[in-house]
């Protein structure tokens, strides 16, 4: 472990439905600055592990902590506050907005106007606004010739695939996180847009200064991104370190494909 | 034609529109937002009726109130629209925010529930008999006129704040923090969450505001018509509920445009109808079933857009 305290850690975090354990014991820890993939085959408890430090659920035992402070039983939206920001496998934006609402929406809250200043556009209401949209195209200009001015002003339903996925990177861009966690970013992507994504994600840290927790299941992508590769099969951690060292474990490889395949390996 | 009829008719057309339309605001939004009918909608209203009662008898009742007219009628407004806030924000903690991952059925249920006890508790703590807001000692009964057409004051003060709330509401949702809070809440509550937008407090304000624009409906019902009683909220919560589906149900405009439309109808029914004053609300409810036949989605809702 790293000498200085990691920006983001789960220490024992469990979490069950009924019978069904979903999470058991992890540890797992981001250091700043750091991309860290989780794999593992589908039912592993990935997107589960993001929704329990998004605060979606509260985990049953353990705890979670950013910055050394524990976030557990904070409501979803305190944990976006404190600096988490997420995307989501299956795409969630706000389809009724425009691309440029979208990223504006998330800005919100730090708004200070009253009702009254906004309704009536008095200076500080029209002076934050600005500024709200300033950072959202700001956001919106890291994807580049992808993402275009002429586009901003679209409905979100009127973007293509990889144009939402662009989108939902760049709303959670605006929440001005810590620590982005980014699930699946390029699932349904083709090779070319999925190779793109990977060097944006290698962007995101390097200028954007992002931290990143990333679930995945394009190899090519974690091969490309990770510092270090976490694999999860049950809700367990079963290999941990480079993605050379991780992609080789016979358990990894039993988790992914059986055990006789393992077996003659 | 007798065009003096034709305008006496739609001037009182509007007026109950702009009651529908404001009840049919709270329908939507919290529609909008929660995919719930809040069917206790309409017993807010009648509660909104009564305090704007008591307000008015605080302030030494209509034959000799404490101060002019006008402020009087403002202070029963006001406070009419913040009791019923607060109630409408205790109904939602209280009776739907414990069901809220619950089936849609189960808050529905609590919904019919939280009406009867409203209407029984009104019953209870007001009593049966009707009660009178007396508008003609309170304000008189001058009228205004543009050659045929008659305005009560009542009636002018209801369709010019009806208008005046609407505009506010319509700026508040556009322009304000929690407005774009309502909208990204009301198109994905759970991703809206993940953004930094504190659900339940958005939820509680929407039925703060739904709730007293229904208070407020309620003081401009007893305004213009006079009587009050504690089974008034059943059949204008359904008007209003008429209006909000006419319109589409979830869209602000819509809820306007239908509140209108059914006040009109009803009223043009009175007049024009075989049978028209005995059997308007028929017509009004035809008139929704004919609606939703052709437009199934309302007039300005939007057919459903499914996320894949």
């Amino acid at each position: 472990m790293a000498a200085t305290q990691p920006l983001l850690a789960l220490r024992g975090v469990s979490k069950s439905f009924g019978g069904l354990t979903v999470i058991s014991d992890l540890d797992l820890h981001v250091d700043e600055g750091e991309i860290v993939s989780v794999i593992g085959p589908n039912g592993a408890g990935k997107t589960t592990l993001f929704n329990i430090i998004t605060g979606v659920y509260r985990p049953d035992e353990g705890e979670i902590l950013l910055e050394e402070q524990s976030i557990v039983g904070l409501d979803p939206h305190q944990v976006t506050n404190r600096g988490v920001a997420r995307t989501f496998q299956t795409l969630r934006l706000f389809l009724n907005m425009s691309v440029r609402e979208n990223v504006m929406a998330v800005q919100y809250g730090r708004t200070k106007s009253s009702p009254f200043e906004a309704m009536l556009r008095l200076p500080r209401a029209r002076r934050e606004e600005r500024e709200i949209r300033q950072r959202a195209e700001e956001k919106l200009s890291f994807f580049g010739q992808r993402l275009v001015g002429y586009r901003w002003d679209q409905p979100a339903y009127s973007l293509s695939y990889a144009n939402r996925r662009r989108l939902e990177i760049a709303r959670a861009m605006a929440t001005e996180p810590r620590i982005l966690l980014l699930d699946e970013p390029a699932a349904g992507m083709n090779p070319a847009e999925t190779q793109e994504i990977t060097e944006l994600i290698g962007k995101l840290r390097e200028e954007g200064r992002y931290t990143i927790l990333v679930i995945e299941h394009d190899m090519h992508v974690v091969e490309g991104i990770s510092d270090r590769v976490v694999a999860l099969d049950h809700g367990v951690k079963i290999a941990e370190g480079s993605f050379d060292a991780v992609a080789t474990d016979p358990r990894v490889i039993e988790a992914y494909l059986g055990l006789r395949k393992a077996e003659t390996k | 034609m007798n065009w003096s009829l034709f305008w006496d008719l739609t001037v009182s057309g509007l007026t109950l529109g702009s009651v529908y339309a404001l009840i049919a605001l709270g329908y939507t939004m919290v529609y909008g937002i929660l995919k719930l009918l809040n069917f206790a909608h309409g017993d807010v209203y009648m509660i909104g009726a009564f305090m704007g009662w008591f307000a008015l008898h605080w302030l030494g009742g209509p034959v000799n109130p404490s101060a002019t007219a006008w402020l009087v009628v403002v202070l029963m407004f006001l406070f009419a629209m913040v009791a019923c806030g607060g109630l409408g924000v205790a109904i939602e903690r209280f009776a739907y925010r414990p069901l809220r991952n619950a089936p849609r059925i189960a808050p529905l249920i609590s919904a019919l529930g939280v009406s009867f006890f409203l209407q029984n508790s009104a019953l209870l703590l007001f009593g049966a008999s009707f009660r009178d807001y007396d508008t003609f000692h309170l304000i008189g009964a001058k009228t205004y006129n543009y050659k045929d057409i008659f305005l009560s004051v009542p009636q002018l003060l209801t369709i010019v704040s009806a208008i005046g709330l609407m505009i506010g509401l319509t700026l508040l949702v556009a322009r304000t923090k929690i407005g774009k809070a309502m909208r990204a809440t009301s198109f994905d509550r759970e991703a809206a969450s993940m953004m930094g937008i504190d659900v339940d407090r958005v939820i509680a304000s929407t039925f703060f505001i739904g709730s007293a624009l229904a208070g407020a409906a309620g003081v401009m019902f007893a305004l213009v018509f006079g009587q009050i009683y504690h089974f008034m909220g059943f059949l204008a919560g359904l008007k209003g509920f008429t209006a909000a589906v006419i319109g589409g149900i979830g869209s602000i405009p819509g809820a306007m445009l239908g509140g209108l439309l059914v006040g009109l109808a009803e009223s043009y029914a009175t007049g024009y109808l075989p049978q028209g004053s005995t059997f308007q609300n028929l017509y009004v409810f035809a008139l929704l079933i004919l609606i939703i036949l052709i437009r199934p989605s309302g007039l300005l809702g939007k057919a459903d857009v499914k996320k894949v």
